[in-house]
């Protein structure tokens, strides 16, 4: 009877202990899974910066604020493709945000409902379009048109009004920091317009339908309900599109004319940090050749970090806003 | 019935992959991209032949060299030639395999392939930018004759390091003084403005596609292409035209001979025939071999490629290595020794 007794509750203490180790590997496999990614992390970071100290030992501050790339004389600095890098985001984000807004916009308020689906899925296609895919097509089919079409267009309007004319100086080439720009918007749209949507789509329909029962219309609606509820997240969106378009490499080394020299016009060609990498790595004979190469490496991963945590960061603040 | 052949089977297939590898030694290259096709193709007849593979990967001349130095592979290629005393410092020794040419094309309407004639000085002082229209007085002055548009030029360069590019840059170095000081010759240079497309495929499309472009691929990228090329004027002062002849004339007037570790470039050379931009491109390997079986295997391959592999390099729009500079070669190969300080090449495969 006491040894039944006492069986039971060993039995079941035996099935408890058990378990319990169980979880624990558990625990611990999934929690060294974890630091695993930290530790490639900080590996990464690690061994970026002491690549690239050579270089910035060489070269200092001046490294990030000199525009000469000379491979023969050893003589290199970073300034021009980080002009680059931010120049093409930048006209990427003026032409993709606005137009990813409108379609997120209409897929979310204004749609027939049978489009609805197949118009979201299509964009998001363009998501999947692999980088040289739009190089490819970047060089062949949209340079050529904005060398013809687009680029004498802005000569002759844009590029006469004195100030803004220097952007639009120069011989049309079709190749060059414009495109690239192009190419980057094109890019990126799909990723803006699908976080604007779900993001819109988190608007609570009965703040609409008041706004509606008010008396409000349509545009009313969009301009002083859903766009103020979402625009922490639309901004997140458009901070995770421009970290890509940051980082973006085949499709920019394509069309942009790699060359380490800054010109006023955004119709000649430039470089950016990811296009360097990928142009010269290969051939970086000597130590501070491939040193440099590196060090701009770090840069662009020091760019994209911050643009990523202010992305996640207003992330973290919907979700707060969406909680409470 | 069924399971025993099961296991007759797998132990076949065991077999097989135990047996694979130990068939023959294989070999293993990587570097240059300029003469990855004619590698690629000797391989693959070699292989036929004697069933040893070899194995080359086009990662760049700075690749190959970096490959070797570190002795991950068994033998590195490059466009660029190493110094007689790099060489020394790492060990090394070199020769030179094949030959071809640097071709310069243009995208000029109105102009056919063949028409427009150039010299180094006015190539370099295009390249440099002082000169900057298709009718500037220098190009009109070496094409009487020819209508040339008041257009700007815009110049094609390769954006990637490359053999090309260094041989590309020697010779413009070599011709004017201003682009020596201001560019300077190496596989990748800082070029004062103009265009960079990734490898001869880049240069090719930015300048087919670009209205007043001059580029510079290699030969057997513009042959293939049907691309509009130039003449140039070489050092007697003829203007030839860019064919294996031109090339050939160039590469017989080199002597290999007085050229210590085969550092010899075949730019500017002598004789009215001569193409100005022929280049070589070089095998590189240590001269102290841990394993001598491998080593042999390599040159076997080699000297193969130097007895049997000329005409499978004219069909590629390769220059073969004249049967003399083979010789050479050969005999240099004494000092790939093996761990004991013997000779690893006995003049057999």
């Amino acid at each position: 009877m006491t040894a039944e007794l006492a069986g039971i509750p060993q039995a079941a203490g035996r099935h408890t202990r058990v378990s319990g180790t169980g979880d624990a590997i558990f625990r611990g496999l999934t929690f060294v899974f974890a630091l695993l990614v930290l530790a490639v992390l900080g590996g990464v970071i690690l061994s970026l910066i002491e690549g690239a100290l050579p270089a910035l030992r060489r070269f200092g501050v001046g490294f990030l604020v000199t525009d000469v790339w000379n491979p023969v004389t050893e003589n290199f600095g970073a300034l021009a493709p980080i002009y680059g890098t931010l120049v093409t985001s930048l006209i990427a984000m003026l032409i993709a945000v606005p137009v990813a807004f409108g379609i997120a916009l209409f897929i979310t308020e204004l749609c027939p409902r049978w489009l609805k689906r197949p118009l979201a899925t299509m964009i998001e296609l363009l998501a999947a379009i692999p980088s040289i895919i739009y190089g490819v097509w970047g060089l062949f089919v949209l340079a050529p048109f904005i060398q013809e079409h687009v680029e004498p267009l802005l000569i002759d309007t844009l590029g006469n009004i004195p100030g803004i004319g220097l952007l639009f100086a120069g011989p049309p080439l079709g190749i060059g920091v414009l495109t690239a720009g192009f190419i980057l918007a094109i890019m990126v749209l799909p990723f803006i317009s699908a976080i604007m949507r779900d993001v819109f789509e988190t608007v609570p329909q009965v703040l609409k339908e008041s706004a509606f029962g008010l008396g409000a219309t349509t545009a009313e609606v969009v301009w002083r309900v859903a766009l103020p509820y979402a625009r922490v997240g639309a901004i997140g969106g458009i901070l995770l599109g421009l970290g890509r378009a940051l980082g973006e490499t085949m499709a920019i080394t394509f069309v942009i004319g790699n060359s380490h020299h800054i010109h006023a016009s955004l119709l000649q060609p430039g470089t950016t940090i990811s296009a360097a990498l990928a142009n010269e790595f290969t051939e970086a004979v000597g130590d501070l050749y491939q040193s440099s190469l590196i060090a701009l490496g770090l840069i662009l991963f020091a760019i994209t970090f911050v643009v990523l945590a202010i992305a996640r960061l207003l992330r973290y603040r919907i979700e707060r806003v969406g909680a409470a | 019935m069924s399971f025993r052949r099961l296991t007759r089977l797998a132990g076949a297939l065991a077999a097989i992959c135990v047996a694979l590898p130990a068939a023959a030694a294989d070999i293993s290259g990587a570097g240059a991209t300029f003469p990855y096709p004619i590698y690629a193709k000797w391989a693959e007849a070699y292989k036929a032949k004697t069933g040893t593979s070899m194995n080359y990967q086009s990662i760049g001349s700075g690749g190959g060299i970096k490959q070797i130095t570190a002795k991950t592979v068994d033998f590195g290629a490059s466009d660029m030639p190493l110094k007689p005393e790099d060489l020394a410092k790492n060990g090394l020794q070199q020769w030179p395999m094949i030959m071809g040419g640097v071709v310069l094309v243009i995208n000029l309407k109105g102009i056919a392939p063949g028409q427009l004639k150039l010299d180094g000085k006015t190539l370099a002082e295009m390249y440099l930018g002082t000169i900057a229209k298709w009718n500037d007085p220098a190009i009109a002055a070496l094409n009487p004759g020819l209508t040339l548009p008041n257009k700007a030029i815009a110049t094609i360069h390769r954006s990637d390091g490359s053999g090309t590019n260094f041989i590309f840059t020697h010779y413009l170095s070599e011709v004017d003084a201003g682009f020596k000081a201001k560019v300077g010759e190496n596989t990748s240079v800082e070029f004062p403005g103009g265009l960079g497309g990734k490898g001869n495929e880049g240069v090719a499309a930015l300048t087919g596609r670009t209205d007043g472009a001059i580029g510079y691929v290699e030969y057997a990228y513009a042959l293939q292409n049907k691309m509009n090329y130039t003449l140039l004027k070489n050092r007697d002062g003829a203007f030839v035209s860019p064919t294996m002849a031109t090339f050939q004339a160039a590469a017989a007037n080199a002597d290999w001979s007085k050229a210590a570790g085969f550092y010899l470039l075949l730019t500017d050379q002598p004789g009215k025939d001569s193409w100005p931009i022929t280049g070589a491109t070089f095998v590189l390997m240590h001269k102290t071999q841990a394993k001598p079986e491998i080593a042999h295997a390599v040159l076997s391959f080699f000297d193969w490629a130097y007895h049997n592999g000329g005409k499978m390099a004219e069909d590629l729009a390769y220059v073969p290595m004249p049967a003399n500079v083979g010789t050479m070669v050969e005999e240099s190969w004494k000092s790939v020794q093996g761990p004991d300080g013997k000779p690893v090449w006995d003049g057999k495969s």
